[in-house]
């Protein structure tokens, strides 16, 4: 039942055994213990799943590990350079305070670095509708529009 | 003086520090029982009832026994073997682990299948068959009243908290507590009034949804069994294991991370009953973690219907106030008769009214069990009871704001209860809600299909009262700072809270302080992460213990015959011959509380008030119904903040989430009591397209004279004005009074057809 595969996991190649019904969020906890992607609604509705395969965004909770073979998977624990081993995006989030019980944040930092790739300076508009397929129970909202604003400043700078 | 390594002479309370946990949120590292895997474990999933009401005449677990790799199937019987009388609750002990002959609402827990792989649970899970006798069934909170239906056939109260204990058990009846407060002579005055207004509302049923669904873990040995749970009352699941199992409770610890949300959610006892006995009974580490739509059959929030009538003289002066609540409990209490009893306090609103009457019952029903959700019942009265006041200034052609004004409870008055009102910002919380809304300035009605209109609501609450918070905190011998307590941080930023509570006593700063997370075995006590209680309560006992910690390293400093500017390391040098050793400062916090009399009636309901107001404005359009927030406006008494920022967004968080109960969260119910929107594709909590155009936060300069430094609580307080305040605004965009939640563009829609 269960195949091999190889994939590049946060800049490292790796190998593990799936089993095909497994998902992309299953095969990173039970694997390789990484816990930031996490099922949530487990309808790819909310968004805390989330992983970026081949720098696409992926559901984790619905994307079946199997598919990861020789694809580039990018978790937020794929840490980023600087003193504090944070990127921009992580940086704006902290200063901005824009979470609170912290569930649903690596499935918004990982949306909010791919859309500043694609548009370096979004409208708040345009953040709102990129955004819209993450939720936050807490609401930190305008708290994150705050954060995806300043993120981009900070990129502009470096 | 330096007291530490970290020497910080700026205060600390006041300032807008970033999370501590911020490090761990950002890079998926925090903690979360959610992640846990322990060696060996077995993973539980939940069958469940079919059937809102029945007697189980036939259970069959063979098929999903003989599934390979399924470890073993627990069902009620196996759960009577460890634990015969297997009921719980913080109210009534009435929840049973697993359903013993009667199941008592949809998805009701009646069997666990456990393996080590979850797939497997599940698959096997749905081979259980069960049968069952159909029961009469009840769903509305007023027919339960009265209805035939009866869902305990016994009642039975629990007793564990102070303010409980009057509840006694009934049989053949339905509710669960009914509270009556008489103050004055209502009816008589009434009876007088110049004009008399009556209406009736009604909430809906919903769902907290924190997005890390439910969740625990347990671990045992032959005499010890830890509980790793989201939960925000590891105290109280300590002493509610125990008791169930009869064990002392120094052999059961309950630890607990990070939550991811909880919002009442995670309150008393909901997995952690069953994870214990089903690793009591396997002698093997048992998770279960609910799928997001198994939590809308474990707890949610009261559907109320609220029956308010009040009499006002020629001036506009209210005179009297009547209401009438019921709380839809569904089939357990969990803690509902609390809810009732203490929103009972209040349901009048904050207006200085002679002559009062409240009755308010907590009923069951035999849909899911509802509990405390952000507001312990104070948001479903505010809907109310400032709909009730807006609807009467529009009939007597009063300003909304100005009949408010006229009749607000004033600073030093007595309330409902006869407890005279002490720093409660009310006036000014109204005030600069109306300015924010420039109430006074002329409005743009919108023209065509597209209406504008405004309005505004205020709402009070009393904390919840009495409850005890203890801490500790350590001094170490290098001057680093430790405080232990078990308050859950699941969200609120009580970790960064405490921490810069302890910091300005010990003078040192807020990010050298390191918070110890819920552990039985290590925080002392607390009654439970609730209410907006923690910030007031724990903040007291974090103070208190941080300056008796001073005390201590000061009688140490005066013992060794150091000079008093002598270093925290020189200290213990001297003592200890070493940089050894340590100070533990303690403190136990419980403010004063009198129980309300024969008729509701106390001169101290609550250690302090919560007050909060909204102000929005809307635009409907006139053609589908829709209702879009333009402005939404959130003015609150706070105290004085702690943390400026994470006040904030507390503010924004909580009125946000209470924009979704009010305009289009529902759990819908069939006939039969079947749950037909159990996912968030069919029940829609507010996403970024939801909010409203622009948000304004805004806590008024105030001090809670009792508080930790002038705060108090602040997690529930912009719930409290939203509902109302919309339901108000689309009248006076279009025309048409809505009496129940949500605010659906249907609704809205009907109503205007019928105008």
């Amino acid at each position: 039942m269960r195949k091999e595969i190889r994939f590049r996991l946060n800049g490292a190649a790796v190998s593990v055994q799936v089993a095909p019904h497994e998902t992309l969020v299953e095969v990173l906890q039970e694997a390789f213990g990484l816990y930031g992607a996490r099922e949530s609604c487990g309808q790819g509705l909310c968004g805390c799943c989330t992983v970026l395969v081949n720098g696409t965004a992926v559901s984790g909770c619905l994307y079946l590990g199997a598919l990861a073979e020789n694809a580039e998977i990018q978790t937020i624990e794929g840490g980023a350079a600087g003193n504090s081993g944070l990127d921009a995006v992580q940086e704006a989030f902290v200063e901005s305070g824009a979470f609170q019980c912290g569930f649903c944040t690596p499935g918004f930092i990982l949306m909010t670095r791919q859309l500043l790739d694609e548009t370096p300076e979004p409208s708040e508009d345009e953040i709102r509708h990129y955004l819209s397929g993450n939720l936050c129970r807490c609401a930190a909202y305008p708290q994150i529009i705050e954060a995806v604003q300043l993120a981009a400043r900070k990129r502009r700078q470096r | 003086m330096k007291r530490a390594a970290q020497p910080a002479e700026t205060a600390q309370v006041g300032r807008s520090v970033p999370r501590l946990e911020s490090w761990l949120k950002v890079t998926g590292r925090a903690e979360y029982v959610h992640n846990l895997r322990l060696p060996g474990m077995l993973y539980g999933k939940i069958f469940r009832s079919t059937v809102s009401h029945g007697r189980i005449k036939r259970l069959d677990v063979s098929a999903a026994q003989a599934v390979a790799g399924v470890y073993r199937v627990v069902t009620s019987k196996e759960v009577r073997e460890l634990v015969p009388e297997p009921y719980y609750g913080p109210a009534f002990h009435d929840q049973p682990i697993l359903a013993l002959d009667k199941v008592r609402h949809v998805g009701e827990p009646v069997a666990v299948v456990l393996a080590s792989d979850p797939h497997v649970a599940e698959e096997a899970a749905a081979l259980i068959v069960a049968e069952y006798e159909p029961l009469a069934a009840v769903y509305d909170e007023v027919e339960a009243m009265t209805s035939n239906a009866i869902v305990h056939d016994e009642l039975k109260p629990a007793g564990t908290f102070p303010d409980l204990k009057h509840l006694k058990g009934k049989a053949n009846t339905n509710i669960a507590l009914d509270f009556h407060l008489r103050r004055g002579d209502a009816a008589g005055a009434l009876k007088g009034a110049h004009r008399v207004f009556e209406h009736r509302f009604r909430t809906q049923q919903v769902m907290h949804t924190p997005l890390e669904p439910l969740v625990s873990v347990a671990e045992c040995t032959d005499r010890t069994l830890t509980i790793h749970t989201a939960s925000q009352s590891p105290s109280f699941v300590r002493i509610e294991i125990a008791r169930l199992l009869g064990w002392p409770e120094n052999r059961i610890r309950v630890r607990v991370p990070f939550l991811g949300g909880g919002f009442g959610a995670k309150l008393y006892i909901k997995l952690e009953a069953l994870v214990s006995v089903l690793s009591l009974l396997t002698k093997k580490p048992v998770k279960i973690s609910l799928s997001m739509e198994e939590q809308f059959f474990t707890i949610t929030k009261h559907a109320t219907t609220f029956r308010i009538r009040s009499g006002v003289d020629r001036d506009g002066k209210i005179l009297a106030r009547e209401c009438e609540v019921w709380w839809n409990g569904g089939a357990y209490a969990d803690i509902g008769p609390r809810v009732t009893q203490k929103s009972g306090f209040t349901a009048p609103g904050p207006y200085d009214i002679e002559h009062v009457a409240v009755d308010s019952y907590a009923l069951y029903t035999n849909l899911p069990p509802a509990g405390a959700l952000r507001g312990f019942g104070i948001p479903q009265l505010v809907w109310a009871y400032e709909s009730h006041t807006d609807m009467m200034a529009r009939e007597l052609g009063a300003d909304p704001v100005e009949f408010r004004r006229r009749n607000l409870l004033r600073e030093g008055r007595p309330q409902a209860t006869g407890t005279v009102m002490r720093d409660a910002a009310i006036e000014k919380v109204l005030d600069r809600t109306a300015d924010l809304l420039d109430w006074k300035k002329p409005f743009d009605r919108g023209t065509g299909s597209v209406r504008r209109g405004r309005g505004i609501a205020i709402g009070f609450k009393a904390c919840v009262s009495p409850t005890t918070s203890l801490a500790a905190v350590s001094i170490n011998a290098d001057g680093s700072c430790i405080v232990y307590c078990s308050t859950v941080d699941m969200g609120q930023g009580s970790d960064t809270a405490m921490a810069q509570i302890a910091a300005e006593v010990l003078k040192v700063a807020t990010e050298s302080i390191r918070v110890v997370h819920s552990d039985t075995d290590v925080t002392p006590y607390d009654m439970a992460t609730l209410g907006s209680r923690s910030l007031f309560h724990m903040g007291n006992a974090v103070r208190l213990a941080a300056e008796d910690a001073v005390k201590k390293l000061d009688q140490l400093r005066s013992e060794t015959q150091l000079p008093a500017d002598a270093s925290v390391k020189d200290v213990f040098r001297k003592r200890y011959g070493m940089q050894a050793g340590n100070v533990l400062g303690t403190a136990s916090f419980v403010p004063g509380y009198t129980a309300p009399d024969a008729n509701g009636l106390t001169d101290n309901a609550t250690p302090f008030w919560m007050v909060g107001a909204s102000g929005v404005e809307v635009e409907v359009d006139t053609e589908t119904g829709r209702v879009r927030v333009t402005r939404l406006i959130n003015v609150a008494d706070a105290g004085t903040p702690i943390n400026p920022r994470i006040v904030e967004t507390q503010l924004s968080g909580a009125s946000i989430m209470q924009l979704g109960f009010t305009l289009s969260e529902k759990m819908e119910f069939d006939a039969e009591g079947q749950l037909r929107n159990a996912s968030l594709a069919e029940y829609k909590i507010p996403g970024f397209l939801d909010l409203p155009g622009e948000i304004v936060n805004e806590a008024v300069v105030a001090e809670q004279r009792s508080g930790p430094f002038g705060a108090k609580g602040v997690g529930e307080t912009s719930t409290f004005g939203v509902s109302p305040a919309i339901a108000n605004a689309i009248q006076d965009a279009v025309g048409v009074r809505l009496t129940s939640l949500p605010l659906s563009a249907e609704a809205i829609y009907m109503a205007m057809q019928k105008k």
